[in-house]
């Protein structure tokens, strides 16, 4: 299973093309944080950027509080969305230790669903599609 | 989508009072030029001075912002302290996105806060105001450390305006800082904001909006952004961006050296842009939502005490600053030019002014027309320590010398003398030596500006001298970038945005009526705003020109004063008959 990885932020420009590709393209949306991807200045800009998206867990923890199955596991990381299923708990966000989960104002998450519908957008190949690494393959290295 | 009205959030300082309202019609004025100079109509107070309390600084996206690419700058409309009349200025940064996150599509700032005063906007058009008497003569980068602080919400997103000790002491050319490398520059907005005791503007939007279903959207964001990355249209302003005017320029003895003495110098090669690419250039960055990345941002390292013992500065550098603190004051080295673009950033200052004014003042330093009891420090050109104290000295109106100098040049040449060599076109000469067509768009254009029309163009593609083509094509560039303008897009994206495919755009959004009448929209806006202008006392042909000008050699070897005069003569006219009442 691919999933989507920010490979090379040094690079980023800071145009949040792939925020509002993914709200556009995924979501229907035109936001640049109710999406997969979210680029965010820290501290300033004249320290750069950092991406905020899915690391592609495996087990997902977002997945395992779901109380509805909305959020299950993908097999080889990250998480199957069936959004008629939330219940708008919020327990998703709260879970991912790297706030890779937002709500919109409804309570509705957004997630990266590494779908690399974004890739393209990026002008500086910031972010690419790789192959996840099992859990086994990251524990030894 | 598609509301045929405008969201504006009004706000009184006096009283910390707000509230959204509908305002104006989309298929009138689009937003952006449009959309300021309508709510200038409606709240401004053309007979009174900048500073009236109740003046607006009216901020306006348009209808188009976020929703494609290079739609990502915003309009500024304010009584301009520099003339006192209606003007114009436009920035990017973060602040479009975030205004279009709000929920606001303009926002309109009236009254005076009782004390020194950051206003915070988020979703919704959320107002706050806060007391930071204690920010009041910080510098611009001092102010956004702590604003950032003051302001946690929206941390990563959030656009921050605001001003340094220029904008407080009232200064004729105070800018309006946007997210430290973008700037409301001309033309004094930053003064509005210091009169208002409006240190910063702090706006963190984060509502998203339901775009369109089918295809149709889509597609048309796609194509675009691939002419825009693709393509090599826009290549130019990413690699060494607009610093790759310099060298060409130079060689056609065009670009302004020493006040305008020289038109050329082979000192170029210590500051053309290949030079700030290869020995400063730390990376570009972009505004939001734009792919280009024009914004280049050199490091300046350097040695503050012995042995090793170093500190670095990055900085904003575009081929317009590298003109008014490079090659106006004579210096030829990056770093040197680096050190006082910074200077001028932190005092606040629009840098096209402050570095031509201050050219000024060296020759007439040179000329004894002034001395160091006004100056405080010796100018001389190619001598940075003498300029850089001497920025200081102008952002914070040290004297009465640097106070008048800070109102604009020809109001210090009117007191000391040297008017004829002052490098004024209606404000401080935009770098373009290009000829007779550049110097008529710049003295009477509407924002005096090497934006209102591409002139300098004209003098470098056109060979004829005929007067009545040339003030056509003024008037009807103008009429194009209105329409650009009020979208809101960035003019580098002027090849990509035909008025067809902005037809294609709105449409595709749901705007059909308004993509049906862009001629129109464009010819209101441009008269609208040239209504305003007159209405708020322009006169263009009050507007002195310089002796400078007519001595000044290019390629095409003297400037033919006849010439250059007919222009003005016409293209007054011209905008005469564009600003008559409707």
């Amino acid at each position: 299973m691919k999933r989507l990885k920010a490979v090379r932020m040094e690079r980023c420009i800071g145009c949040h093309c792939c925020s509002l590709a993914c709200a556009r393209l995924v979501h229907q949306r035109l936001s640049w944080e109710t999406a997969g991807v979210r680029i965010q200045s820290s501290g300033g800009l004249s320290t750069g950027f950092q991406a905020r998206l899915c690391l592609a867990c495996d087990p997902a923890p977002c997945a395992q509080v779901c109380p509805t199955g909305a959020y299950r596991q993908r097999p080889g990381g990250g998480v199957l969305v069936k959004l008629d299923l939330c219940s708008r708990c919020g327990a998703c966000a709260k879970a991912c230790p790297v706030a890779a989960v937002t709500l919109d104002e409804t309570g509705r998450p957004y997630v990266c669903i590494h779908c690399g519908r974004c890739v393209p957008f990026c002008p500086h190949e910031c972010l690419a599609l790789v192959e996840n690494r099992t859990h086994q393959e990251v524990s030894h290295g | 989508m598609a509301e045929s009205s405008f969201r504006v959030l009004m706000i009184q300082l006096e009283t910390g009072e707000s509230k959204l309202i509908d305002f104006g019609d989309r298929a009138q004025w689009l937003g952006g030029s449009g959309l300021a100079v309508a709510l200038y109509q409606a709240y401004g107070l053309p007979d009174a001075p900048y500073d009236d309390p109740q003046q607006p600084l009216i901020f306006a996206i348009g209808t188009l912002t976020g929703y494609f690419p290079l739609m990502s700058k915003v309009i500024c409309g304010f009584k301009s302290p520099y003339h006192n009349q209606y003007a114009e200025s436009h920035a990017g940064g973060r602040l479009a996105l975030a205004l279009r996150f709000s929920g606001c599509d303009a926002v309109v700032i009236r009254g005076r806060a009782p004390q020194p005063t950051a206003l915070g906007i988020g979703t919704g058009g959320a107002v706050r105001l806060v007391d930071v008497h204690y920010l009041w003569g910080e510098d611009v980068f001092a102010t956004g450390k702590l604003l950032r602080r003051i302001f946690p919400d929206d941390a990563g997103h959030r656009s921050m305006l605001r001003i340094g000790p220029a904008g407080e002491k009232q200064l004729g050319y105070a800018c309006i800082n946007v997210d430290t490398y973008r700037h409301f520059g001309r033309l004094g907005a930053g003064t509005v904001m210091g009169s208002k005791l409006l240190k910063a503007i702090v706006v963190g939007g984060e509502a998203g909006l339901q775009l369109p279903g089918g295809q149709a959207y889509n597609k048309q964001y796609a194509e675009i952004h691939r002419q825009v990355t693709a393509t090599n249209l826009l290549q130019k302003y990413h690699d060494l961006g607009t610093a790759e005017n310099l060298a060409p320029l130079n060689a056609a003895k065009a670009l302004p050296w020493r006040n305008l003495q020289q038109t050329s110098d082979p000192a170029i090669d210590g500051i053309s842009g290949e030079t700030f690419a290869a020995q400063t250039l730390l990376r570009q960055t972009a505004c939001a939502g734009c792919p280009i990345g024009c914004i280049h941002i050199g490091m300046l390292r350097e040695q503050f005490a012995g042995d090793s013992h170093f500190q670095y500065r990055e900085v904003g550098y575009d081929y317009e600053p590298i003109f008014a603190a490079g090659t106006m004051l004579g210096l030829t080295n990056a770093g040197e030019v680096l050190t006082l673009l910074d200077e001028v950033e932190k005092l606040g200052m629009d840098i096209m002014s402050a570095g031509v004014a201050l050219a000024w003042a060296a020759e007439a330093f040179s000329k004894g027309v002034i001395s160091e009891s006004e100056t405080l420090v010796p100018l001389v050109f190619g001598e940075v320590a003498g300029f850089k104290a001497a920025v200081v000295h102008l952002g914070t109106a040290a004297n009465e010398f640097y106070r008048l100098l800070g109102q604009g040049t020809l109001k210090a040449a009117a007191a000391y003398g040297g008017e004829d060599y002052a490098c004024v076109l209606g404000q401080e000469m935009a770098g373009y030596a290009t000829g007779e067509v550049f110097f008529t768009a710049q003295s009477l254009g509407f924002r005096h500006s090497h934006l209102d029309a591409a002139g300098y163009s004209y003098d470098q593609t056109q060979s004829g001298k005929d007067v009545e083509k040339a003030v056509a094509f003024l008037v009807e560039d103008e009429r194009s970038r209105c329409l650009l303008t009020s979208c809101v897009g960035c003019l580098f994206a002027r090849k990509v945005y035909s008025e067809p495919v902005l037809a294609e755009c709105l449409q595709s959004l749901g705007w059909s009526e308004a993509g049906g009448r862009l001629d129109a929209i464009s010819r209101e806006v441009q008269q609208a705003r040239w209504r305003m202008r007159l209405a708020t006392g322009y006169d263009p042909r009050q507007v002195p020109l310089p002796r400078r000008f007519s001595e000044v050699k290019n390629w095409k070897g003297e400037i033919d004063l006849p010439y250059l005069q007919a222009l003005r003569g016409a293209y007054a006219g011209a905008i005469e008959k564009l600003g008559r009442p409707a």
